[in-house]
């Protein structure tokens, strides 16, 4: 009973964990299932068809591969200019920050909803064609907002005292940048890229009101669940949550292996081939 | 801002000293150029286009105008819709802070070496597909299913069943943004003084006087951000509607994307994204302000 009292915040907390992850268990689960009717939800029988034949339902893989398309290219341009404002609002005075702090929270205290509508009633009375650039400007919006976020807490938990050294060794400002800055933000950049494509790629609600005929790996579930999602989208799916967890486990592993040498080179500067020469 | 709450709990270091030149304004204006014309002119078009009137004869065809009378048309329509979705994500807001409070205060305060492998866990969830994950309570809620059959055999279930009720839809909403409920609030308990607690018990406080008075008051900030995270896209949110309630349970999320996309009534649905666009605004501000001067300092 006292193990049990003093264990009880563990116990609550691990079961919430478990109950994060009961959803993913029964989309792996039904990835195997061979349903028997058109609608994938409760098990049947085994069957290896939606691993085997992963193409095998038409328009799956090509909206597979389109939402892959806008992930990359809307990630890529959202860091880009997400980066430069993290560093503008970091390490520069100007006038209207108030302004700019409003614009960049904004979307992300908005209902996706009412972002997708009022970008549709632009498109709308622009006369602009819907499809992949609609998305891909869409996304980008939405996007930017993570990513000032993201890099701008990578480069305020920075030491400055290591650009200061840089100076002090007569390296000129493009030098310290180059080869101090920004090798420290890196990995904060390359965080909000891969925060980036996860949301343009998982993104639905932007995406649907933006799309016009396209049909993206999301909207081709939306349409699939009023008449059966085929097995092959669990699978991908399952692919899709493990490879994304690997690279995170790899990436936290890496960072602590880099901090562990790095605190043991402050110990004994012998150890410092340990470090990996990246 | 998930993001930056979760990580800026680190050390404070003195700050670079910050330039004024006009380099600062030339690496902002991409970004903050893409946000003006996709962000924030929209909400221009998006009230223009809530104002317009149809054109007799051609349904789906608009021309400029001054019709406020849609907003009274639309409120009229669709009030319930709209009282709706603000009531499921309140509760679901309720019920995740429930959840991941817990879940929080283990990993900040006692989870030593695997903390940083429980917070991966944390995010991991957002890697499965949303639309799939809410389709899987399908199968979890469905009428045959052990909770179900359990619930019933409690008699809690008033309609004898959850799929396709307003249980349902709550609770679905409840865990997809668990998430952004659990990173603020473990941001905040991550920056609270252990000993804090400890002076508390020394002084003879039981537990639940210790958590009323020391552990609380300090997460708040978390409590806050939390709840607001959840609470805006919940109460805008139309998936765990469509997937898992009734006719019965639609939201105004799913009264926009009908009207905007199915009946092409782009004044009515753009009066109605405007309304509760400034109906989340008003509800933050006066929140944030109250939870401010009461609590937070």
């Amino acid at each position: 009973m006292k193990w049990l009292r003093s264990h009880l915040v563990g116990i609550i907390a691990i079961l919430v964990l478990v109950y994060l992850f009961v959803p993913i268990a029964v989309v792996m689960i039904l990835s195997f299932n061979k349903p028997a009717g058109k609608f994938n939800v409760s098990w049947n029988e085994f069957s290896l068809d939606g691993w085997t034949n992963i193409c095998g339902v038409p328009g799956v893989c090509e909206s597979f591969l389109t939402s892959i398309q806008i992930g990359v290219v809307s990630s890529l341009a959202a860091t880009v200019l997400g980066t430069l404002i993290a560093f503008a609002l970091v390490r520069y005075r100007f006038r209207g920050r108030s302004t700019t702090n409003l614009l960049i929270f904004l979307p992300m205290a908005t209902p996706e909803v009412v972002m997708g509508a009022s970008l549709l009633a632009l498109f709308l009375n622009l006369q602009f064609p819907l499809g992949q650039t609609t998305i891909i400007i869409a996304h980008i919006m939405f996007i930017i907002s993570f990513v000032v976020v993201t890099v701008k807490a990578r480069l305020q938990g920075m030491d400055p005292r290591l650009e200061e050294a840089a100076r002090d060794l007569y390296a000129s400002p493009s030098q310290t940048f180059r080869y101090v800055t920004f090798p420290l933000v890196l990995p904060g950049i390359l965080g909000a890229a891969l925060l980036g494509f996860a949301l343009s790629f998982d993104d639905f609600i932007i995406s649907f009101f933006n799309a016009g005929t396209l049909v993206t790996f999301p909207i081709y579930i939306w349409g699939a669940a009023q008449r059966g999602i085929p097995v092959q989208v669990n699978a991908l799916a399952t692919i899709v949550f493990i490879s994304a967890l690997v690279i995170v486990l790899v990436i936290q592993v890496r960072g602590q292996m880099k901090r562990k040498a790095l605190s043991a080179a402050v110990v004994n500067p012998a150890a410092i081939d340990v470090l990996p020469r990246s | 801002m998930v993001v930056g709450v979760a990580t800026t709990g680190g050390t404070s270091i003195a700050p670079v000293a910050q330039r004024r030149s006009r380099t600062g304004y030339f690496l902002l204006l991409p970004g903050m150029a893409w946000l003006g014309i996709f962000f924030a002119i929209p909400f221009v078009t998006l009230f223009m286009t809530s104002l317009q009137a149809p054109v007799e004869g051609s349904p789906g065809q608009y021309v400029p105008a001054l019709q406020i009378s849609n907003y009274a048309s639309a409120i009229a329509e669709y009030w319930p819709q709209f009282l709706r979705s603000f009531l499921y994500a309140g509760i679901a807001t309720l019920l995740a802070l429930l959840i991941a409070y817990p879940l929080a205060y283990f990993i900040a305060l006692k989870s030593g070496r695997w903390r940083s492998l429980m917070l991966v866990l944390v995010i991991a969830p957002s890697f499965a597909s949303f639309l799939l994950r809410t389709y899987a309570w399908k199968t979890i809620l469905a009428d045959e299913s052990p909770i179900t059959t359990f619930l019933n055999a409690l008699h809690l279930l008033p309609d004898g069943r959850i799929l396709n009720t307003s249980i349902a839809v709550i609770a679905g909403l409840t865990y997809n943004f668990l998430p952004f409920m659990v990173l603020p609030l473990y941001a905040a308990l991550e920056r609270l003084d252990p000993r804090l607690i400890e002076a508390s018990n020394d002084l003879y406080a039981n537990p639940i006087t210790t958590f009323r008075k020391v552990t609380w008051p300090l997460s708040l900030p978390g409590v806050v951000a939390g709840t607001l995270l959840t609470f805006i896209p919940a109460a805008g949110d139309y998936i765990n509607a469509e997937l898992l309630g009734s006719t019965q349970d639609r939201m105004i999320g799913n009264v926009i994307q009908t009207n905007f996309i199915e009946f092409r009534d782009y004044p009515i649905a753009s009066a109605l994204s405007f309304m509760l666009m400034a109906t989340i605004l008003v509800l933050v501000f006066t929140y944030i302000r109250r939870a401010g001067t009461e609590d937070l300092v």
